[in-house]
């Protein structure tokens, strides 16, 4: 990126950049996989046959559910061209609870687990692809309403489907909801084998698709009327991220539950540090953000804390307060 | 050219722009004139297809513009709105690199990286070129967004009240560029102006609006005179000519229907204090 | 002549819409009298209206239903003032508690005293959610003051988002100390809770609600900036804490008392906004009355639809104020996004 070049000749004010966006890339990437290392290493008492598929396995969905993440909030954010916004306010967890709900209040917890676990992954999926993409397609290709106003629909139809979910919950049997509660907050450790290969097969394919796409990504920076100014088709263009950021956020939702501000939290960690706008650069490096961050917090969770679930939990509590943070630190700046 | 056909878009019950047609020949530059909510800034963006009209055609050198895919006018038209603003961090280089998106989709070549020198150049910017966008004035900005429009090297060029936030200098210097990327690269520009002496002073023609509908195209000698003024603007204008072009004294211009209606107030509150 | 005539014809005006309110009042009347006696006890009138009727059917009216019904109609009324009052300071049609957080910072401040003081008295609980209540409303400001807001919608959407961070720190906690199922009892609003002896804090939220609408013009001047405030000589500071603390103290009674009900303060403002124009002095008594009014018809029909079972009343406005918002957010003369 020229940015980053001090020019003789004509005197210029060079940028305060020590280090161009690609080395920071790679510092990320050294510590992410430091800290898979160390997870994979620490306490391990040479026990391979059993160590690398148990924790290889947690890697695995913490790399895939981190990567959903981090892209699917940043994209989210450049086409809504706000900082704040995170996709998965837009009711899809409260869908994905509504439908546990309903499951267990009409069949009970045992027969929602005997459900084949694929068939019931996909089934959400699904509902909540179909949820979003009904929304998106009556009210931003029908009738040009702007994505502010579909993302506030998303969020009352949350509301709705939440409402919905608390009555049934009342009538469910307390034990029944302990149950259902702690698949309401996800855990990394009790992710389905088969799911975790279905989902990260999905992940990657999306995430090959917004490869693709980067530089019309950067191009959705500018607006929508600089970016139609420069030749983007707009419309299709974002239908088309949109997509890809539902199905993201659905795949993560239904393998491990509802994340909701963990997103912010590394999007804005690799705005403010990544030294570049452009999605090639911080894509990458909110989803590495992710992987250390997922990783690193499972550990000490693991070793310090000795909680056996709800990593997410805490992540989504500390990012939710780490995210207040930097927007009021954001705020004194400017 | 331009041809803009029964080109009508409404809100609501009003035609904010109701079935406009027009040609704009190929070079020189034409500006839009009128007062607030006569329909121009909406006309120029129904024009570059940033907006969907109602009814009516818009072509620019035999394309539909609602049709054609975005890509293949972007090369050919280029259009910058008044308020542009987003949230993501980008220097003016970046911005300015942008303007060659049609051609490089996002990695741009050596000759491209030409244009982007030129179009600094042109603007003044290339000591601010690192600078980021949200650290700038208002004019800095301003000139940022048309050093992007000119790099994208276009035919036509819409802009909708660039002049806003410039300074005397930089407005004058913005107008003389534009005059010289007409004379020589013989390009088309289409402005809306709020300022009719500088419609007057710099424009081949003048398209004068009014409630949406189109009321004057013609040459600024036409247009620039106190009988159409007055149509246009509900004022009083004293114009004289200066250097050759016709230039118009507003600043004192009684308005008209309001001395009126201070008669009408005055002739009854005289008519009942008598009763009484 | 034509001033004369059109000032009486304002005045007609007037009395038309003063009687039209004196209905409507009568109205809310009815409505709360029908709340009053649907339930599964059953009352004969006339014994009651002879003084006959037993001890239980005496006893039941004046410890559950009657403060039931005061209960919503205070709720309803001061909801929808602190809506109103909300989005005059903000100068947005869509804030309103439930969308800048103020709701979920109060519960958070329900669970830090029922963590460190479970046995608390309920003054204590509605301090502490307050404070609370006070501190997320006020970090919403300061988020608003610190971005760029270019459309209206964002406002709202940034107090989802603040209420949403809230609400995952108190359900971290919740889920920690086992209080998850409590939470979400205690988080949705339902009146079966109302008792005699365990309301008579929501009096305090009605009269600050008519503090509000006394206050009201000092707010819409707020709502215009500090540079305008000072100009007109109103100190701004303590014109926004006086309307933050009323937000705060509203909400923190209705939430320990009730529980959380949404949309309420965002719906009741903008329907009547839309009928009668943003005239605050015009249109607070029919905000306060179309919010209590609205309250008893969700009620009644959360008592009636699974009669006799009863739906708690942050379910029904969910669902029946939600589809009421999309509509107003939708229609196509609003061209809101």
């Amino acid at each position: 990126m020229l940015g980053n070049v001090a020019s003789p000749t004509t005197g210029v004010e060079a940028p305060a950049l020590k280090f161009g966006p690609k080395v920071r890339l790679l510092v990320l990437f050294l510590l992410a996989a430091g800290a898979v290392t160390l997870f994979m290493t620490i306490g391990s008492n040479g026990n391979w046959d059993f160590i690398i598929p148990f924790r290889g396995r947690k890697i695995v969905s913490m790399v895939a559910v981190g990567f959903a993440i981090a892209a699917s909030t940043i994209l989210f954010q450049t086409i809504t061209d706000n900082r704040i916004l995170t996709p998965s306010i837009m009711g899809f967890d409260a869908l994905y609870m509504l439908i546990q709900t309903v499951i267990v209040f009409s069949v009970g917890t045992v027969q929602l687990v005997q459900i084949n676990a694929r068939m019931l992954f996909l089934f959400e999926v699904l509902a909540m692809s179909a949820f979003a993409g009904a929304l998106y397609w009556m009210l931003f290709i029908q009738s040009d309403r702007s994505l502010h106003l579909v993302v506030f629909v998303g969020i009352i139809f949350g509301v709705l489907f939440r409402s919905l979910t608390s009555l049934l919950q009342r009538m469910i049997d307390p034990t029944e909801f302990a149950v259902l509660q702690d698949i309401g907050f996800a855990s990394f450790n009790t992710v389905n084998r088969e799911l975790l290969a279905l989902a990260s097969a999905v992940i990657f394919v999306v995430l090959l698709v917004i490869w693709r796409m980067n530089r019309v990504l950067d191009a959705l920076l500018l607006g929508r009327e600089l970016s139609v100014n420069i030749g983007v088709e707009y419309r299709r263009d974002v239908m088309i991220v949109l997509t890809m950021v539902t199905i993201l956020v659905s795949v993560s939702t239904a393998l491990v539950g509802p994340i909701t501000f963990f997103g912010l939290l590394v999007a804005h960690l690799a705005y403010q540090t990544i030294g570049s706008s452009y999605h090639r650069y911080t894509i990458p490096a909110a989803a590495l953000y992710s992987v250390i961050l997922l990783v690193g917090g499972q550990m000490i969770l693991e070793r310090v804390f000795n909680f056996n679930s709800s990593l997410s939990i805490m992540i989504d509590f500390a990012g939710g307060l780490l995210f207040i943070m930097l927007l009021l630190r954001e705020g004194r700046k400017r | 050219m331009i041809v803009v056909q029964n080109l009508t878009k409404r809100y609501g019950e009003t035609a904010v722009v109701d079935d406009v047609s027009l040609t704009i020949q190929k070079g020189g530059i034409t500006s839009l004139i009128g007062p607030n909510g006569a329909g121009k800034s909406t006309l120029l963006s129904m024009m570059s297809r940033l907006m969907q009209p109602d009814a009516g055609t818009v072509e620019i050198d035999g394309m539909n513009v609602f049709s054609t895919p975005s890509d293949t006018l972007a090369k050919r038209i280029a259009i910058l709105r008044q308020q542009n603003y987003f949230e993501a961090r980008l220097t003016i280089e970046d911005l300015v690199t942008f303007g060659r998106y049609p051609y490089c989709k996002g990695r741009p070549t050596i000759k491209d990286r030409e244009h982007v020198e030129q179009a600094l150049e042109y603007l003044e910017l290339t000591s601010l070129r690192h600078r980021f966008l949200n650290e700038l004035s208002g004019g800095q900005r301003q000139r940022a967004f048309v050093a992007m429009v000119l790099c994208q090297d276009t035919d036509y060029i819409l802009l909708d009240e660039p002049l806003n936030s410039l300074d005397m200098r930089h407005s004058i210097a913005m107008m003389q560029q534009l005059r010289r990327v007409v004379t020589d690269f013989g390009k088309t520009v289409v402005i809306v102006l709020h300022d009719i002496n500088f419609a007057s002073w710099y424009s081949d023609q003048i398209v004068a609006m009014r409630e949406g509908k189109l009321i004057y195209h013609a040459g600024p000698e036409v247009v620039i005179t106190p009988q159409a003024l007055l149509e246009l603007y509900d004022v009083d204008v004293h114009v004289e000519t200066i250097r050759g072009k016709s230039v118009g004294v507003y600043y004192g211009g009684a308005n008209e229907m309001q001395v009126q209606q201070t008669q009408d107030i005055r002739d009854r509150l005289a008519a009942q204090l008598g009763r009484s | 002549m034509a001033i004369a005539n059109t000032l009486q014809a304002a005045d007609m005006n007037q009395v038309r819409m003063n009687r039209r309110l004196i209905y409507s009042v009568v109205g809310v009347f009815v409505l709360a009298v029908i709340s009053v006696f649907l339930g599964v006890y059953s009352f004969s009138i006339r014994d009651l209206v002879r003084g006959d009727a037993d001890v239980h059917a005496s006893m039941v009216l004046l410890v559950s239903r009657i403060p039931r019904t005061v209960a919503i109609v205070l709720i309803g009324a001061s909801t929808s003032i602190t809506g109103m009052m909300m989005q005059m300071l903000a100068r947005n049609r869509f804030v309103s508690p439930t969308t800048a957080g103020t709701v979920e910072s109060a519960s958070l401040g329900i669970l830090i005293i029922t963590l460190f003081a479970p046995g608390a008295p309920i003054g204590i609980k509605i301090i502490v959610a307050s404070l609370t209540a006070l501190l997320g409303t006020g970090i919403f400001l300061a988020i608003l003051r610190s971005i760029p807001l270019r459309s209206p919608l964002v406002v709202p959407l940034i107090g989802i988002m603040l209420g949403g961070v809230v609400s995952s720190v108190t359900s971290f906690f919740a889920y920690r100390y086992d209080l998850l199922q409590s939470l979400s009892t205690w988080t949705n609003g339902d009146f079966s809770r109302v008792l005699r002896g365990r309301y008579e804090m929501l009096w305090l939220s009605g009269a600050l609600a008519l503090v509000a609408y006394f206050a009201a013009d000092r707010f819409t001047v707020a709502g215009m900036g500090e540079a305008f405030t000072t100009n007109l000589g109103l100190n701004y500071r303590r014109v926004m804490v006086l309307g933050l603390t009323i937000v705060s103290i509203v909400t923190a009674v209705n939430v320990v008392t009730v529980g959380a009900i949404p949309f309420l303060g965002l719906i009741v403002p903008n329907v009547v906004s839309a009928m009668l124009g943003d005239n605050v002095r015009r249109t607070a008594p029919w905000i306060a009355v179309t919010g209590a009014g609205f309250l008893l018809m969700c009620d009644i029909a959360g008592r009636a639809i699974r009669y006799p079972y009863e739906i708690p009343i942050g379910t029904v406005v969910g669902v029946v104020g939600g589809i009421i918002f999309l509509f107003l957010l939708l229609r196509s003369s609003s061209r809101v996004g």
